[in-house]
């Protein structure tokens, strides 16, 4: 087309190149000032949003969980510590799948294949960025296993943290209770900020009833992490500043808690199902809090596998049951020297007078056989004889003279059918009845055999280990009463200081006249003397034992029936009661001790309750002092109680 | 005689320079602005790669060869270089072939072409020959360009920007598509034409949608609304936005932007370095580059005027405007006014060829510019 038609106008072109260059030229300038309005708005106008934005990039809050305070007895022996322990942790937002890897983690062994589904959802209800451990505690050889897998993981490693550790093991687990991992269920009720990088949270026990005191506060540190979320320590050539707030460790505790009296008591209860409470009567303080059989706290504390904890929870001799606390038994005759105390302060009976015991009781007007347990009867009988041989059938009639009502108000005064107090929760309340009682519960009227056998505590009348110890040390004290405790103690983890706590007194016992203390007294020291019913195990004790033997019925007999150990299930066989306190005249210990199905109070509890003196009393702490023999004079009769 | 000799070391100095200068057919306005921005770049590149002076030295030898090549290239006499312009087009255009054929997967894209000697990307001639071809093609004919002429140019220009999209190189496509319209705008094409053909490029966009690969429809999506996607494709927008704002006027120091030194920056030395600069050195540090860009261009085109035919007139002038396609894309993608494209910061950002390809353009602009008084018109 060039040929001609048009030609080069070299001064037309150099024109029109001119003005599309400085069309160019200002468009140029113009886009670029458009670069520069968006970053002015970017930098000035928005400059707040976007620092805030950055800052919040860099920082984050790393939790600096507080060591958990120790607890000691009243040795200064520590009996719950922490221990460093290699622990398998995930971080949400780092892994991928989460259900994946925990299957896998379950495939190596690594991680329990039943709590996967547990461990899922308490993933889920945590934070992103917070490390939930997975596992407590890793031995040498899963260390091994889980370092040659460890990049099949990311966002799972191993942390060494500290856990709780028992260094009694199973001694004492009932009062101190244990520490586990948090669950789906704490986290409902928990300060999360505090419990942020702490792993393990109280149970049961101590643990749990001082957790806040244990627990301390979680203290944080802001960390500089990259974009990968890693830690790092400085931000180009300048250091930057961060905050830190250091964690404030938990508190110790001091119990009042012997742990050699604590051993006596479980050796003496080993191969039994029962439970000791000693306390001393002037303060309340629990020296010896057993439940047997027991079970090793350090399995909860390093991750219990839900087969060990099944074979825990079905095991027919229910280890995991706290006896001392929550097991409500029928007292027997260790309420004896409490109704004769209700019996005097309400001034329906001479001490001094006798009854006849002819070895059974009717009531007014009926023709039905309270029986005594000894068949023959104890004959003449005055208010410590009764005591000291158990009689039945004058109790029989101090109670139906008495009235349920007076009976309810006396026995409530010495802490029956309410919870101690104690310092440890889980405390069951036990049941004393009255007519009120019945009729709400069973839209019943009370009657007059209802009254008579609660007189040798059985019926309705339920009570706990910690009851009778507790009653056992409000007669010792003469009526003075402090509330049972275990702790004793704290001792501040900032300062250092150590509070001691003052005891907690309870309303006074005031009889009307205070001899009567020693009319009851008497009585109880003379179960100890010849003829009474703990006079074997008590034997060439060089203090002297105020004592109340009960043997409960929990198998009911008919009318005519005679009890026969070897033909009752073992089960259903008598419990074995005993109440005691030393030395009579200023006691230092009350005592009460329950041996399920053991059968007689006398021959059972009380030896179990004279190791304990001894060793509290005379510092007999041998472990492999054999036991007193037992040197009943015959088999026990046949019993309906004593 | 203007200087004696008691005048100035400076003075002497400065004579000597300028003697240089000319003989080496160099345009000191010119390159003392590249210089400015090589040295901030350099500057910046330090703290953008977290101190790494291996990167940073890297860096330097890849701008001495660049410089190396302008140099050389401003010698060549423009008649050689306009003679030359079919040849590079043709061998340009027989390696994207190549590259499409059997090119060896860099960077998860079919760019390089390994030569055993250098691994090269023909793209990056392309972005030098296509701008020149199309000179060549209009320095005979007469101006403005007739239909057909437009026609026969386009085709010129789709060809390798096609073959290089399909690599697919979309930054690269747009550069070298962009030079060689430019040439079109500046030969006068008719502002009629102008408006049918972009009104014809709109058209075509669900056409273009149609043929995109997914992360490139992703890239348009996410520029639409970043927020859609803030860990994924939308990431890149949004963090080097956060790194702009948060530098406020003044920066939060050099080395010490928590985006940029913590990684929260991808591509924080390559396409992303705008916003290192925005973070560290702040909104006057970024004003300060455009500025040192402006000069640039405004030197660059004010050669192109001065041009003495239409050659050199389109092919500098389309190279000034090339670099400023490379600046605006590039800050405009950064500070979130424009979709994120692979478009580097011109002589600022760390590696690529693109470095050597913009020095090297320069180059060929001193040489059309600087020889004109020996060559005459």
């Amino acid at each position: 087309m060039r040929r001609g038609v048009r030609i080069k106008d070299h001064w037309n072109e150099q024109r029109l190149f001119s003005g599309r260059t400085l069309f160019a030229g200002i468009a140029t300038a113009l886009l670029l000032l458009v670069v520069i309005g968006r970053l002015f708005t970017l930098q000035v106008l928005r400059h707040e949003y976007y620092a805030d934005l950055s800052q919040g990039n860099r920082v984050r809050l790393e939790p600096l969980p507080p060591d958990r305070g120790l607890i000691y007895d009243s040795n200064g022996t520590v009996i719950a510590e922490n221990t460093p322990a290699y622990q398998l942790e995930l971080t949400p937002e780092q892994v991928p799948d989460v259900p994946d890897t925990l299957q896998r983690l379950a495939t190596l062994g690594l991680v329990d294949a039943e709590q996967v589904p547990a461990l899922t959802r308490l993933i889920r209800s945590g934070r992103k960025f917070q490390a939930i451990p997975l596992r407590l505690s890793l031995s040498d050889a899963d260390m091994a296993v889980f370092s040659v897998h460890q990049y099949e993981f990311p966002g799972v490693e191993i942390q060494t943290r500290l856990a709780r550790w028992y260094p009694f093991g199973n001694e004492g687990v009932h009062a101190l209770g244990y520490v586990a991992a948090i669950s789906e269920d704490d986290l409902q009720h928990i300060d999360r900020d505090q419990y942020a990088g702490s792993a393990l949270i109280g149970k049961i026990g101590l643990e749990s009833a001082y957790e806040q005191q244990l627990h301390g506060s979680a203290g944080h540190r802001q960390v500089l992490v990259n974009a990968q979320g890693r830690r790092v320590d400085r931000l180009g050539t300048t250091p930057v500043r961060l905050e830190t707030l250091p964690p404030r460790a938990g508190n110790d505790l001091f119990l009042g808690l012997d742990m050699r009296v604590q051993h006596i008591a479980e050796e003496a209860l080993a191969g039994k199902r029962g439970a000791v409470v000693a306390i001393q009567p002037e303060t309340g303080d629990i020296v010896a809090l057993a439940s047997v059989p027991t079970y090793d706290p350090n399995k909860f504390t390093r991750g219990i596998s839900g087969r060990e904890y099944a074979v825990l929870r079905d095991d027919i001799d229910r280890p995991l049951f706290n006896r001392a606390l929550r097991g409500t038994y029928p007292p027997g005759s260790t309420v004896k020297p409490m109704m004769a105390l209700a019996g005097l302060e309400y001034g329906v009976i001479d001490p001094n007078a006798t009854r006849l015991c002819q070895g059974y009781y009717t009531l007014p007007g009926s023709t039905h056989h309270y029986r005594d347990w000894k068949k023959e009867g104890h004959g003449a009988v005055d208010m410590r004889r009764a005591i000291a041989t158990s009689c039945d059938v004058y109790f029989y009639g101090l109670a139906e003279v008495l009235g349920i009502d007076r009976v309810h108000d006396a026995m409530t005064t010495l802490g029956f059918g309410k919870p101690t107090g104690v310092d440890v929760g889980g405390e069951r309340a036990g049941l004393m009845p009255s007519q009120a009682w019945k009729m709400q519960t069973y839209k019943q009227q009370w009657y007059p055999g209802d009254t008579v056998i609660v007189g040798i505590g059985q019926g309705y009348l339920l009570a706990t280990p910690i009851q009778l110890a507790h009653a056992a040390a409000v007669i010792a004290a003469r009526g003075r009463s402090f509330r049972p405790r275990l702790v004793t103690a704290v001792r501040d983890a900032t300062t250092g200081r150590v509070t001691k706590l003052a005891p907690v007194a309870e309303t006074p016992l005031v009889l009307k006249d205070p001899g009567m203390w020693d009319i009851v007294v008497q009585g109880m020291e003379m179960v100890t003397e010849a003829g009474g019913t703990a006079v074997a195990a008590t034997r060439g004790a060089p203090y002297r034992i105020a004592a109340k033997t009960g043997t409960a019925q929990v198998f009911s007999l008919g009318q005519n029936e005679k009890y026969n150990a070897s033909q009752v299930s073992e089960r259903l066989r008598d419990h074995a009661l005993f109440i005691a306190f030393a030395p009579a005249d200023a006691p230092k210990l009350a005592i009460a001790v329950l041996v399920e199905n053991g059968g007689h109070g006398g021959s059972v509890a009380a030896p179990i309750a004279r190791r304990i003196f001894d060793a509290y009393l005379l510092g007999k702490y041998d472990a492999d002092t054999p036991a007193p023999p037992p040197a009943l004079p015959a088999t026990p009769p046949p019993t309906v109680d004593h | 005689m203007l200087f004696t000799d008691t005048q100035s070391q400076a003075g002497r100095t400065l004579t000597a320079t300028g003697w240089l200068l000319r003989r080496l057919h160099l345009d000191g306005p010119l390159l003392a602005a590249l210089g400015a921005v090589v040295a901030f770049g350099l500057f910046v590149l330090y703290s953008a790669t977290g101190e790494n002076l291996g990167q940073w030295l890297s860096q330097l030898e890849r701008l001495a060869l660049a410089m190396a090549a302008l140099v050389a290239l401003a010698q060549v006499p423009p008649a050689w270089l306009r003679r030359i312009s079919p040849l590079l087009y043709g061998v340009g255009v027989v390696l994207l072939v190549a590259v499409a054929v059997h090119g060896s997967v860099g960077n998860g894209a079919q760019r390089w072409l390994d030569l055993k000697v250098v691994r090269f990307q023909p793209s990056e001639i392309m972005k030098l020959a296509v701008p020149m071809m199309c000179a060549w093609y209009l320095h005979e004919r007469p101006l403005p360009p007739s239909l057909r002429d437009v026609a026969v140019l386009l085709a010129l220009i789709l060809v390798p920007s096609l073959l290089i999209a399909k690599q697919p190189d979309l930054g690269t496509a747009l550069l070298v598509a962009s030079a060689g319209l430019l040439v079109l705008f500046l030969a006068g094409m008719s502002t009629l034409v102008i408006v049918l053909g972009l009104a014809a490029v709109g058209a075509a966009v669900p056409v273009a949608w149609h043929f995109m690969h997914d992360y490139q429809r992703q890239r348009v999506l996410t520029f639409i609304d970043p927020s859609t996607d803030p860990l994924g494709a939308g990431y890149h927008s949004i963090q080097s936005q956060i790194a702009i704002g948060s530098g406020g006027i003044f920066g939060k120091g050099w080395m010490n932007g928590s985006q940029a030194q913590l990684e929260f920056l991808p591509e924080r030395s390559t396409d992303f370095i705008f916003a290192v600069i925005g973070e560290e050195l702040g909104l006057l540090g970024q004003v300060f580059l455009i500025t040192l860009y402006m000069i640039v261009i405004g030197r660059a085109l004010y050669m192109a005027s001065e041009a003495q035919n239409t050659y050199a007139r389109l092919v500098c002038g389309s190279f000034a405007l090339t670099f400023f396609v490379y600046a605006f894309v590039n800050t405009g993608m950064v500070s979130g006014i424009l979709p994120v494209v692979g478009v580097p910061l011109p002589l600022v950002s760390y590696g690529g060829t693109a470095m050597v390809t913009l020095l090297a353009s320069f180059g060929v602009l001193m040489s059309l510019n600087r020889h004109r008084k020996l060559v005459g018109a």
